[in-house]
């Protein structure tokens, strides 16, 4: 691949092209490469949310863990009053990687009149699901998003042109897109991650840092046992135990995308 | 006045244009425009002297480590050249496949990050990586996400 982000944007803008018909011209067949699947062995990452034991206060400290050390940025509460913004651009400029929302919201299209009452109202915690079979890969024109046969969905932030495609794949919400330079937003910036730039998408990476050192993702290391991280494929891993043991749900699965972060409800 | 044949195969006599430049006066102030603007930067330089840029390797990580161990992932000449495209491999590596760690010519394994290993010993990317790139008039754009870890050192270093 002998161009990169900017030469593209430049040579897609010059040509007046958006997009994939961009990509197709510019470098022809790239596009659609295999959206792989995972095989069934080797390792398939997955997250068990355990209701029971998430607190309000545990799901806070999950995002501040993961949310501190990946420097995102504050558009809701920015490090300086004097950055506050108006409630629209809020809206539109919040960043997340990970964030709770209620039962009504991440779950629609579940609803089943009054047996799941004592769900309505819940606060889940919510990050990028990594699908097993990503719309957001499918659709992103660059690879910037790609799939990694431990089942990651990645991102390649350097290959990522901005087109939001893959916002508008992922049926969560998973994604947000960076409208202005996010560093003066970030209240203390963790020297060992990089930052993002104004005009590249970003999501949870599933911690895939950390993995690479032997480390558990942040937010399950900070959620006290709320969080189960581990080895789909592997029989003994805890997340397979606890799958065995509870009833879960999963956000939106009749949409075909096989979300791998579980809820037990 | 000689005969003169035109695409279509008929005679007919050459026609006269006069050589001469019209409106000489707004020919001569338009060239003398372009040659200011053009030129400008030129004569601005002239008799200037550039130093050729120093990069500096005076930083607490370099200085701690023996005379003998003093040396980058690989050998100062070859990193001159092709540092730029060794951080290109290296991101495509990480990023791409997972594998965090090169292997230099000289069999060492490294880890292959820019700001957790470069950086760490080239802490002074002000004195360091500027000094050749605003030289040569290059903005790599690695800095707009990457963090320089400049700070620190000046912190740790006024102490
Ligand atoms: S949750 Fe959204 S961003 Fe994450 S893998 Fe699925 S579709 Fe992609
Ligand atoms: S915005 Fe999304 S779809 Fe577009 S290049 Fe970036 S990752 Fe790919
Ligand atoms: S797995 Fe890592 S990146 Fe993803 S939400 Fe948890 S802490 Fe953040």
């Amino acid at each position: 691949m002998g161009i990169n982000r900017r030469d593209f944007l430049k040579l897609a803008g010059l040509l007046g092209l958006g997009g994939k018909a961009a990509f197709e011209l510019v470098l022809p067949g790239e596009v659609e490469a295999a959206v792989a699947r995972t095989e069934a062995t080797g390792t398939r990452w997955a997250v068990v949310v355990d209701m029971r034991k998430l607190t309000d206060k545990v799901a806070a400290r999950c995002i501040e863990a993961c949310h501190s050390l990946h420097n995102v940025p504050n558009y809701l509460e920015p490090p300086d009053p004097k950055l506050a913004l108006s409630e629209d651009l809020k809206n539109r400029w919040q960043i997340k990687w990970i964030w709770t929302d209620v039962y009504e919201h991440a779950f629609v299209g579940f609803e089943q009149d009054h047996k799941w009452d004592k769900l309505q109202g819940m606060n889940f915690l919510l990050l990028c699901n990594h699908c097993d079979n990503p719309p957001c890969v499918r659709v992103c024109p660059t690879q910037a998003t790609y799939r990694r046969p431990d089942g990651i969905v990645m991102m390649d932030m350097h290959r990522c042109i901005g087109c939001r495609f893959c916002m508008a794949g992922c049926p969560y919400a998973a994604r947000s897109f960076n409208w202005r330079d996010p560093r003066p937003y970030i209240a203390k910036i963790n020297p060992n991650y990089p930052t993002r730039e104004i005009g590249v998408v970003e999501k949870c990476l599933l911690c895939e840092e950390r993995l690479a050192q032997g480390q558990q993702p942040a937010c399950v290391e900070a959620s006290g046992g709320a969080l189960i991280f581990g080895n789909l494929n592997e029989e003994n891993s805890p997340v397979r135990a606890a799958l065995r043991a509870h009833y879960t749900i999963r956000r939106k699965p009749y949409l075909g995308t096989n979300p791998q972060v579980y809820y037990i409800v | 006045m000689a005969d003169y044949k035109n695409e279509f195969g008929w005679f007919a006599p050459k026609p006269t244009v006069e050589k001469k430049i019209y409106s000489l006066k707004a020919v001569a102030v338009g060239l003398g425009i372009f040659l200011v603007v053009f030129g400008a930067p030129l004569l601005l330089n002239m008799g200037q002297v550039h130093p050729v840029p120093q990069p500096s390797l005076d930083t607490p990580a370099i200085q701690k480590l023996a005379e003998k161990e003093r040396q980058c992932v690989e050998p100062t000449e070859w990193m001159r050249a092709n540092h730029m495209q060794l951080l290109w491999d290296w991101r495509e590596q990480v990023v791409r496949t997972g594998e965090r760690y090169y292997t230099t010519s000289q069999g060492k394994k490294v880890l292959a990050s820019l700001s957790n290993n470069c950086m760490e010993c080239h802490s002074n990317k002000s004195q360091f990586c500027d000094q050749c790139h605003n030289y040569v008039a290059v903005a790599p754009n690695c800095w707009g996400c990457h963090l320089p870890k400049e700070q620190n050192v000046a912190k740790a270093e006024g102490k």
